[in-house]
């Protein structure tokens, strides 16, 4: 427990505002950041140890009465301290750009299309950001409050692969 | 001689022939080995791996060689869940499939959308290709998909066996 | 042309070269592969072929779009999402009890593993700690479901390969497991076993000495597998170097469980963050070396046994007493005590209507599945539905390391690669 406060005090330390607030639910840390200093808060937290990003989470807080809309969620663990930290960022919904961790962990690539996919994540920097779960020709997220869960899409055909070879 | 067992008209020569029907012959090869294409995508497709081990073991009723070229077989069992992205894909391998086939909707997913009533699987792969035996259960029993395979080999044996099934449909289209 | 990996083993290889015990008996035969400069101005052009979605029916349904150059994948790409069912969605309308038989089919082939994680992350969320008779029985059956998972893989890895032969084995073996779990939950797959707060109903009578005599067929088939493989100079060949992952590859991409140890990180959840006992049970965790093909299949191999060992050292100490904590906002009333009392009938219909309530919150909790670290992010508004649940599969970001792993290689390593990452699609896909 004190090894993940030291980390997170020099973080705050180094970073100064980019780290709004932390709260400690259940034992475990989640430091809610703003969207335009996450990528410093990311690359911050991997220099001090975090190299496993478990997951990338979208939460749409339509009905919880948050700050903004939407929020993305990074779940990261630390193999060497054996430590586990989240970061929050609040996206409002008019604007859901975000940097791309791509460049930080391999493991974001797809964790992010898979926000894009169910939310409308724009993840700036992401090599290759089309639908993963669902078909290509699918409109609107499906994971969105307003999105009705019986309606479905029919698709035409398979997706033609050959751009995302090139790109990714 | 008259008619065996199971009535197919039989004669017997001196010469120790028997002659029968050619529709009987045929349908004596098709119903005795139909050869599975196992689309499998869920957790059907692991009993349906059950039913094909030596416990339960379908080779005992013609069914053993899976194959999984729609070129090669002639009976497509659906198991598991079918979705709006997997649906075209589905429609082309039963296209690719060579008359007689037949097409065997294994599970809840697969025969009505099971439990999963949502945006994004199809209610029941019955609105894309035809299907002549429903398997319910999820997952249903080894002892029930044998079942459906000799209620589909009845089924063979009322049907007339020469000339296609189906009406030939227009191929590529799925909605 | 690139031909490290390839060329290297073609080099080991060699007829004049002999591995000992593998001399060719007519020593007078040349083998000497052609010159391969003598082909680089043949006029070529890249192939690209699509393998999948329907794809023998072991591994379920994904796509890989292949750019070759003769044999070999020069790019790849890979596409999923043809069993998406929309777990995330659905669940948003169900009470927490109702969530249980939707992630049995997450990873179906261990059902019982899955439904262990999310009871926990929810109990975790609710404040309540199992009785010490359930955690044993949730052990066992997690280990006995690792068994029987890792039991798949292999199988379905050596079927793909070509060695047809393991699969009767494991699979004998797997079913005399499976009708164990039938006996204990009466599914055959998709047990839906545990609840919130404990399990659905106590072990029947003689369950542990079925458990013993069922056992011991598992070191057997493990046994008869491992004589045919394991100096078999094919399976070698197809499985060395095959597919190789290093250690900082392999924790950027995300990966946890047994192919995260393969590639040489020793990373085990039961003994980074042991739950349930799990630090007083005796048991060592396989870590490979070369993050191979050969590296995944034999820690899986390894892992059977050291779960063997724990469902031996935990049916030692079962404990008795009740299965169920004594909280009557969590637990359901005992059925008799509902028609005869009105009070224990309000509870029940409270629970059955309104559904368990967590406080509001979210959290993030973690098992180690036998594929990796299986995790439930849960936001929770109050009410007795879930607001959000994430569930974080292994085998998503298993399947994202697929490209670099398959880069580089021929088409037929595809196959042994994809199955040596034990893909199930229901996790996959959701």
């Amino acid at each position: 427990m004190e090894k993940l406060d030291n980390i997170i005090e020099a973080l705050r330390h180094d970073l100064a505002e980019a780290v709004e607030a932390v709260d400690r639910p259940y034992g475990d840390a989640v430091l809610t950041v703003s969207r335009t200093r996450v990528h410093d808060v990311l690359s911050g937290l991997k220099t001090r140890g975090f190299d496993l990003l478990l997951d990338i989470a979208g939460v749409d807080g339509l009905h919880l009465g948050g700050r903004e809309r939407f929020e993305v969620v990074y779940i990261l663990y630390s193999l060497r301290d054996d430590l586990r930290a989240r970061v929050k960022v609040f996206v409002p919904e008019g604007d859901m750009t975000l940097p791309t961790a791509t460049d930080l962990w391999q493991s974001a690539n797809w964790a992010e299309r898979e926000a894009y996919d169910m939310f409308g994540f724009n993840f700036e920097g992401h090599p290759n950001l089309v639908r993963i779960l669902c078909h290509r020709e699918f409109v609107g997220h499906a994971l969105r409050k307003d999105y009705p869960m019986m309606k479905g899409q029919w698709a035409t055909g398979t997706s033609d692969l050959r751009p995302d070879i090139e790109r990714e | 001689m008259g008619v065996s067992e199971k009535g197919i008209p039989l004669t017997k020569h001196e010469t120790g022939l028997i002659t029968t029907r050619i529709e009987e012959v045929i349908r004596w090869g098709r119903k005795y080995s139909l050869w599975p294409l196992p689309f499998g995508t869920a957790c059907c497709a692991i009993e349906f791996m059950a039913v094909a081990s030596s416990v339960f073991d379908i080779s005992r009723f013609g069914a053993e060689l899976v194959r999984f070229s729609p070129r090669q077989s002639d009976l497509m069992i659906v198991a598991g869940t079918i979705n709006y992205k997997l649906g075209p894909v589905l429609r082309r391998i039963y296209d690719q499939i060579c008359e007689p086939k037949y097409v065997v909707s294994m599970g809840a997913c697969a025969c009505s959308g099971g439990f999963y009533d949502n945006y994004a699987t199809i209610q029941g792969i019955d609105q894309i290709v035809p299907v002549d035996v429903f398997i319910p259960g999820c997952p249903p029993r080894p002892d029930a998909i044998l079942s459906a395979l000799l209620k589909l080999q009845e089924t063979i044996d009322r049907e007339p066996q020469m000339g296609p099934r189906r009406p030939i449909t227009e191929h590529g289209k799925t909605r | 042309m690139n031909t490290t990996t390839h060329g290297k083993r073609m080099e080991e290889n060699r007829i004049d070269n002999p591995k000992p015990g593998f001399e060719d008996p007519s020593p007078g035969v040349d083998l000497d592969i052609a010159d391969e400069t003598a082909l680089e101005d043949l006029g070529t052009e890249p192939m690209f072929i699509n393998i999948g979605p329907t794809h023998p029916a072991t591994h379920g349904t994904f796509r890989v779009f292949c750019k070759l150059d003769g044999e070999r994948i020069e790019k790849a790409a890979v596409e999923i999402g043809y069993l998406h069912r929309g777990f995330e969605k659905i669940v948003e309308t169900k009470h927490y009890t109702q969530v249980i038989p939707y992630t049995d089919r997450l990873n179906y082939c261990s059902g019982l593993v899955n439904n262990v994680g999310y009871c926990k992350a929810v109990e975790r969320m609710l404040g309540v700690t199992i009785t010490p008779r359930t955690e044993i029985i949730r052990v066992i059956i997690c280990e006995i479901q690792r068994i029987m998972d890792h039991m798949i893989c292999v199988c379905a890895n050596l079927v793909d390969i070509g060695a047809l032969t393991n699969f009767w084995y494991f699979f004998n073996a797997r079913e005399k497991l499976n009708d164990l779990l039938e006996a204990l939950t009466g599914a055959r797959l998709t047990y839906s076993y545990t609840r919130i707060g404990g399990l659905a109903w106590d072990l029947p009578k003689g369950f542990e000495e079925n458990v013993k005599t069922v056992m011991k067929e598992v070191p057997k088939a493990i046994k008869d597998v491992e004589g045919l493989i394991k100096k078999n100079r094919i399976f070698i060949d197809r499985t060395r170097d095959v597919g190789v992952m290093g250690a900082d590859d392999a924790v950027s991409f995300g990966f946890t469980g047994p192919c995260l140890r393969a590639s040489g990180v020793n990373h085990d959840l039961r003994k980074k963050k042991p739950y349930y006992h799990y630090d007083e049970f005796e048991f060592d965790v396989p870590v490979g070396e070369r993050g191979d093909v050969y590296d995944r299949i034999f820690v899986r191999m390894e892992e059977m046994k050291q779960s063997y060992r724990i469902v031996e050292q935990a049916l030692k100490i079962l404990p008795g007493g009740p299965i169920n904590i004594d909280d009557k906002n969590i637990m359901l009333p005992d059925k008799d005590r509902v028609h005869s009392s009105m009070e224990e009938l309000i509870n029940h219909f409270k629970l059955i209507i309104e559904g368990i309530k967590p406080p509001a919150g979210e959290i993030y909790d973690a098992i180690e599945a036998p594929n990796g670290e299986l995790g439930f992010y849960i936001i929770s508004d109050g009410s007795g539905k879930p607001y959000r649940i994430k569930c974080r599969p292994p085998c998503f970001y298993l399947m994202n390391g697929l490209k670099k792993l398959i880069e580089g290689h021929m088409v037929a390593d595809i196959v042994a690669i994809l199955a040596g990452l034990n893909i199930i699609a229901g996790e996959l896909d959701r």
